[in-house]
């Protein structure tokens, strides 16, 4: 019997998916707060504690990395398990993170995407989950919060299909805090969907096993072979499971790219996460002045969906990636990646830097760089709207001004205008 | 608590005949049904205090529970040894996961049985490092939150598994890889450390106690007990270890000994935060009983032994006799001994 009422209603992002989450039927919740993801498990722990979510043991714990590690043994008693957490805190819990998946152990967690200080920062950007890209974890991006929502029920069935764990990436306040209208499924429906959880592997005291053995030269490398091909099998699971989802629900969620105006363009813009959105609004605008450009949303990051993906970019005569993230001195993660997927084409691949620390990425700043991109005006990386001027002055007085002050403030007092002080020599 | 009060002295070494004893209060390891819970032909170091622990301790476990118990274990020597790939000593349910994370993986296991519908005892385990250093957070909040855990630490008092470094719970004077024996004050300092049995205690939980190989019988009991009650428990067992202390095998009982009876580890029991029960020096030794035959305080006794570090060491193996009245002339201890 449901206790949650389904149908269209306006909530939170974070509301949305915690009921989506209990929807789901967890059986233990761990949790440590951190901003943006804490009302989820906000949401979650009043559920558990007024009855509407049971049976469910809800943990509040000392840190992050005891959240994860609560999960790993209540996942490995066969329990179905979830947490939530952004930016430091899915770095406090790194060890446990590549724990988890080389454990084999199918626990969901939503990541409410979020800078990484220092300096500390609470807006979004994809700096965190991108840290722990190849921890083993599956890694799906949600654009809308029908999306998140939608995607989390479809990741406890991935994961527990596959025995791996997934998180569910979701970008910070712009998703996390923003009111939208969703499409709330009924408890019958998802119960139809998910399965109870079967563990692959599970501790019980009448039939013993031994897990998380030390394992050598001899067979190490077989087993992270192993947790690489579920990442292949995942591929393919992934595209299943929105097939399955969309008879289930009637909605298109998930999988691994969607395309936009693709079929003749000559530009293609790849992105993860809610900035699909400005994305597209740009691409309608640009078509109407006669670009023939379209876009490319990737959903799955982990798996890499590497044929998918050609397949979706091969068309273009350029590829634009617009990225939350910076690997430095390098530049865009995301790009460097579809570079793979592209090889042996010779698409030119330009890269955007965009939204760092929660920066906004205004349509026109987005049309501005895809037309200079076009024209070839423009740098690689290039960093959308960036202050130049900012960064001129604080290179200039690097290693002038020694004392009193970190490189932070004195680009913050330069941006703000007010006078920068004389060097202190 | 059951208890007979029992003095025979035949074997020298204060043990006591099975057969003297009502079936109740045999010990696990004399009957023929015991688990064998860390089976033979692991490769622990001969004469392994650790290993002894863990086997008197898990099987203790396994006859309370009637083997419905499950164990998490941290990373150090106990894990390594027991379980090279493919091979496994444990004969019960077994999670390894990481070196800090034991007591909050442990308490999942637990909401998960919880949720489960199932009633298995789970124990966390652990070596001084593992538990009262980088695990020290988790086990705080175990503790704090009163989860249904017997967490279980076998102290020999460094990081053995990495060769032997200076952890929260090496000694004053103690020799190791990062404490060593150079420089004015050779080994650990004095004045560092913690005092983990006690922090437990602070956190109120319905059981703590610390126990010896010394005193497999009072380990076995002590663990038993724990069992029976609901909640955050602690048991912090004394392990020598013959590699890192760099003692004989064959004296890992006598040294373990030594240390209980000079009062160098006082064996204790408290409930909520409050000693309920030490128990006493049979025949006090000296603290060079117990340091003289390591190599980790040989420092101590070269051509001019160092008097005054041997001193503040019996000065605080008799605060320990007079705070938890280990000799049979106190009274016994205040109920409220607190720290
Ligand atoms: C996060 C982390 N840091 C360090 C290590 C290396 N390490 C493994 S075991 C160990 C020492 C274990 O010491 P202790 O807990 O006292 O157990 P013992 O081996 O002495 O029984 C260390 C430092 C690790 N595995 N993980
Ligand atoms: S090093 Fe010490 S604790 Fe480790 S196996 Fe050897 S004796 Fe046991
Ligand atoms: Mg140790």
């Amino acid at each position: 019997m449901s206790t949650f009422m389904p149908g269209r209603k306006q909530v939170e992002g974070s509301h949305a998916v915690a009921e989506a989450i209990a929807l789901s039927r967890p059986q233990v919740i761990s949790c440590y707060p951190i901003t943006p993801q804490t009302h989820i498990v906000e949401g979650l722990s009043a559920m558990v504690k007024s009855g509407a979510l049971s049976p469910c043991e809800f943990m509040n714990v000392e840190s992050e990395f005891a959240a994860l590690s609560a999960l790993i043994g209540a996942s490995a008693a066969g329990a179905r398990t979830y947490t939530a957490t952004s930016s430091q805190g899915l770095l406090f819990m790194a060890e446990a993170v590549y724990n988890a998946s080389g454990l084999g152990l199918p626990i969901v967690m939503t990541i409410g995407n979020r800078a990484i200080g220092a300096p500390i920062n609470i807006w979004n950007d994809h700096s965190d989950s991108m840290a722990l890209r190849d921890s083993g974890w599956i890694q799906l991006h949600a654009e809308s919060n029908q999306e998140a929502l939608d995607l989390h029920i479809q990741a406890f069935k991935l994961a527990e299909q596959l025995s791996c764990p997934v998180m569910v990436c979701m970008d910070g306040f712009i998703l996390t805090h923003a009111y939208e209208e969703v499409d709330m499924p009924s408890q019958e429906q998802v119960d139809a969907f998910l399965p109870p959880f079967v563990p692959q592997q599970v501790l019980d005291p009448s039939d013993p096993i031994t897990i998380g053995a030390m394992v050598g030269p001899d067979a190490y490398m077989e087993v992270r072979y192993l947790l690489h091909h579920k990442h292949l099998q995942a591929v393919e699971v992934i595209e299943n499971l929105r097939k399955e989802f969309k008879r289930h629900f009637g909605r298109d969620s998930g999988g691994l790219v969607s395309s936009y105006r693709a079929d003749d363009a000559e530009t293609l813009v790849l992105a993860m996460g809610s900035i699909n959105g400005t994305i597209r609004e740009a691409v309608d605008e640009m078509r109407d002045e006669g670009h023939r450009i379209g876009s490319v949303k990737l959903c799955s990051y982990r798996p890499f969906p590497l044929e998918a993906l050609r397949e979706a970019l091969k068309g273009a005569k350029r590829v634009i990636i617009l990225e939350k993230n910076l690997a430095t001195g390098l530049g865009g993660i995301l790009a460097s990646n579809t570079r793979m997927a592209l090889r042996g084409l010779n698409t030119p691949v330009n890269t955007i830097i965009a939204g760092l620390g929660g920066r906004p990425i205004p349509k026109k700043s987005v049309v501005r760089a895809f037309r200079q991109i076009e024209t070839g005006e423009v740098e690689e990386p290039h960093f959308l709207d960036m202050n130049w001027p900012a960064i001129h002055e604080a290179i200039n007085n690097r290693g002038l001004v020694k004392r009193r002050e970190s490189e932070a403030q004195r680009v913050l007092r330069s941006v703000s205008g007010v006078e920068v002080a004389k060097p202190v020599r | 608590m059951k208890s007979q009060r029992l003095k025979f002295y035949q074997t020298g070494t204060f043990t006591v005949g099975n057969r003297l004893l009502s079936d109740e209060m045999r010990s696990v390891q004399a009957t023929v049904d015991r688990n064998n819970s860390l089976n033979s032909g692991h490769r622990a170091c001969q004469g392994c205090g650790e290993a002894l622990g863990a086997r008197y301790a898990v099987d203790a476990v396994m006859r309370a529970t009637n083997g419905q118990a499950i164990a998490v274990n941290a990373t150090g020597c106990l894990e390594v040894f027991s379980t090279p790939f493919p091979e496994s000593s444990w004969r019960l349910a077994w999670l390894h996961s990481l070196f800090g994370n034991a007591p909050a993986v442990a308490a999942g296991v637990s909401a998960a049985m919880r949720v489960r519908g199932k009633k298995v005892t789970v124990i966390g385990q652990g070596g001084d490092g593992g538990t009262v250093d980088i695990g020290f957070g988790c086990l705080s909040g175990m503790f704090e939150r009163n989860d249904d855990v017997l967490y279980i630490c076998y102290d020999n008092e460094a990081y053995m598994n990495t060769g032997v470094q200076r952890s929260g719970s090496t000694p004053p004077t103690a020799i190791t890889a990062t404490t060593q024996g150079v420089g004015e004050h050779p080994g650990q300092e004095f004045g560092g450390g913690k005092n983990a049995p006690r922090i437990a205690m602070a956190h109120g939980i319905p059981y703590v106690a610390t126990a010896s190989v010394a005193d497999l019988r009072d380990l076995e009991e002590k663990v038993t007990t724990a069992v029976g009650i609901r909640g955050a428990r602690y048991i912090h067992i004394h392990v020598p270890c013959p590699l890192g202390w760099g003692s004989d095998p064959a004296l890992t009982i006598q040294i373990a000994r030594a240390a209980v009876q000079s009062g160098l580890f006082p064996l204790y029991e408290a409930r909520h935060g409050r000693l309920v029960k030490a128990t006493k020096i049979r025949r006090k030794v000296p603290v060079t009983d117990y340091l003289q035959p390591q190599k980790r305080f040989a420092h101590l006794f070269g051509k001019t032994p160092n008097v005054a570090a041997i001193d503040r060491i019996q000065a605080i193996a008799d605060a320990n006799i007079e705070d938890y009245g280990l000799l049979d002339s106190h009274e016994d201890p205040p109920i409220s001994l607190q720290i």
